[in-house]
């Protein structure tokens, strides 16, 4: 779809200031342009490569080795559904099946009306909750057929707006701090700069 | 640090104090980097830390710059942990709106920034030279040491120091309280308290702090205040000790003490804390593969053993639990798992870069060892032997 909105342009320069090296903006950018999408979009990682330096070849380099980027439009909601050895031992199998049943698509999928993709995930660190899962990467713990079936009814008549927000998003609150006083300008700084 | 003697809580154990002395002198800039990018299967305690206590986390590394005498400190969170990023955000903007962070903390002629950033998704990036590849802006593939030593050659070929989440939310306590204070708790081999998350056939799974090197795994299985036995009054059959990357214990390991010197001594690791309970229905093929899995999805491909072993490994396995196996298929499997991992020993040997490629043949090892007949039984029958249930039961039953 699209370049960066110039809101978002103004957090991408934010973000690239508070880093010695411009590149090492690339990853927190490219999740600017899937916040804005939904999705990592050719014109924005065009425009990432120009923000950075970069070819857009060393941008798509990057993030295509990096799971939770997408190229391509996936659900309003990805279910993220944890299946590694902890969720596996209490059932994550079983709720995957069940999952796909209810959705009528295979993890990996996106259904028709591009309400929902499922993914079966490696562990995301809730192996005490198990078996778990994650919407748009906010968690659901120890979750049952039932849960699931009023999660996505919750999600479908829009009951999770304020907790669940679009794929995309994930911090809703960013550092603020624009003057980083040792980045630039500093003697030791202007060292590494000249190699 | 060094009289507290802290063991870094990230999975190899190191001693943190001695690694904050390896920074050369006078070299500047100098980085500290916080490893946040929590995912060995099994872990679950840098996300409570970063969620719940993100100000602890911030004094701690606050603290360390001082101590290392660097200027910039580069916090890298998961990608996935959505909240604890949140979390982290407000509160380092609450730090440098009351000058806890920025130019002049409080007054003083000391200054440190602290960055936010975070990660998109690979397990890899938790190695601490392939967080750095991914903190300038590349693809998360590890560095060969030597030369690339992180305290020598690291952030921008620069000298840095990366600590795990949970070792420097400790630095607080051990800097107010004196070393010898934090050296007190727990075992002389494994000191301070530390975080572990139980999980599996449990019957109440959580995250316990306790104090380090004395508990046993029993206590931690069987004490009403941990998880209070094993679910319906089941026995243990295996249990992994440090994460996935851990070789497996069993029944006879139960009353050792959570020590890293006895652990280590026994053929395993503690790791990151994660401990895995399976009982006497697992199917251990099943868990086996699943693990051996997660390591060939995440192997980052720069390593030929690693790339090519782990996805070998995971579609054997995979052929012998769709009633496909073949006799042969069990001396395939050590033997792709010597290619990467000769003598399948521990500490493991490796033919790859980093641990991650001898981390699929842990479990293989494990597995095979000590439940052969299960695999021979998958081979002979396409089933599991009786007593174990499938965990993918439910969804062929529905298909058949």
């Amino acid at each position: 779809m699209s370049r960066l909105n110039d809101a978002r342009l103004e957090t991408a320069h934010e973000i690239i200031g508070r880093f010695p090296r411009k590149k090492s903006a690339l990853i927190p950018l490219l999740h600017l342009a899937q916040e804005q999408d939904g999705y990592v979009a050719q014109d924005a990682m065009v425009h990432i490569a120009e923000l950075l330096d970069l070819a857009p070849a060393e941008v798509y380099g990057t993030a295509s080795f990096y799971e939770m980027f997408k190229f391509h439009p996936v659900g309003k909601y990805c279910i993220n559904i944890c299946t590694n050895i902890s969720c596996q031992l209490v059932g994550a199998w079983n709720l995957l099946h069940h999952a796909e049943e209810r959705l009528g698509i295979k993890a990996g999928s996106t259904t028709d009306d591009g309400m929902f993709t499922i993914e079966d995930v490696e562990c995301i660190a809730a192996c005490t909750e198990a078996p778990a899962l994650q919407v748009n990467y906010r968690y659901r713990y120890k979750v049952t057929p039932e849960s699931f079936d009023q999660m996505v009814s919750d999600l479908e008549a829009g009951r999770l707006v304020g907790e669940v927000p679009l794929h995309g998003t994930l911090a809703t609150v960013r550092q603020e701090t624009t003057a980083t006083w040792s980045n630039r300008g500093s003697e030791a700084q202007a060292k590494v700069d000249e190699r | 640090m060094k009289a507290a003697e802290i063991q870094g809580r990230g999975g190899a154990g190191f001693p943190a104090g001695t690694k904050w002395g390896f920074l050369p002198a006078d070299v500047h800039p100098r980085y500290l980097v916080i490893n946040g990018d929590e995912s060995e299967p099994g872990t679950y305690k840098d996300r409570l830390l970063m969620e719940r206590d993100p100000h602890q986390l911030i004094e701690g590394i606050v603290i360390a710059c001082y101590a290392l005498n660097a200027a910039q400190a580069f916090l890298y969170v998961r990608g996935e942990m959505a909240l604890a990023q949140e979390r982290l955000a407000q509160a380092l903007n609450d730090a440098y709106a009351n000058n806890m962070v920025g130019k002049n903390i409080c007054g003083s002629t000391f200054s440190v920034d602290i960055t936010l950033t975070w990660g998109a998704g690979a397990y890899i990036v938790g190695e601490e030279t392939a967080l750095i590849e991914s903190l300038e802006g590349e693809r998360g593939m590890p560095r060969l040491k030597p030369p690339f030593f992180p305290a020598v050659k690291g952030l921008y070929m620069q000298p840095t120091i990366v600590n795990n989440v949970e070792t420097l939310a400790n630095v607080p306590y051990i800097v107010s309280s004196g070393g010898s204070e934090f050296k007190a708790i727990g075992a002389p081999t494994s000191t301070g308290m530390r975080m572990f998350a139980v999980s599996g056939h449990v019957k109440k799974p959580g995250v316990f702090e306790v104090p380090n090197g004395v508990t046993t795994f029993r206590m931690l299985f069987e004490a009403p205040e941990y998880c209070g036995g094993v679910r319906d009054g089941r026995n243990v059959k295996a249990f992994i000790p440090g994460g996935a990357s851990a070789m497996w214990f069993f029944p006879e390991h139960l009353d050792m003490a959570l020590d890293k010197p006895t652990v280590d001594k026994a053929g395993s690791m503690l790791g990151s804390g994660a401990i895995v309970v399976m009982d006497d229905t697992t199917d251990m093929v099943a868990a086996c593969w699943r693990i051996v899995r997660f390591f060939a999805r995440e192997s980052c491909g720069k390593c030929t053993p690693c790339r090519e072993g782990t996805t070998w490994l995971e579609r054997v396995l995979k052929r012998i639990l769709d009633g496909h196996g073949r006799p042969e298929d069990i001396d395939l499997l050590m033997e792709v798992s010597e290619s990467i991992s000769p003598g399948i020993a521990w500490p493991p040997r490796q033919t790859t870069i980093c641990p991650l490629g001898p981390s699929a043949v842990s479990p293989i090892a494990s597995a095979v060892r000590r439940f052969r007949h299960e695999f021979d039984h998958y081979i002979a029958h396409g089933r599991p032997i009786d007593g174990v249930e499938s965990p993918f039961a439910v969804a062929a039953a529905s298909h058949a």
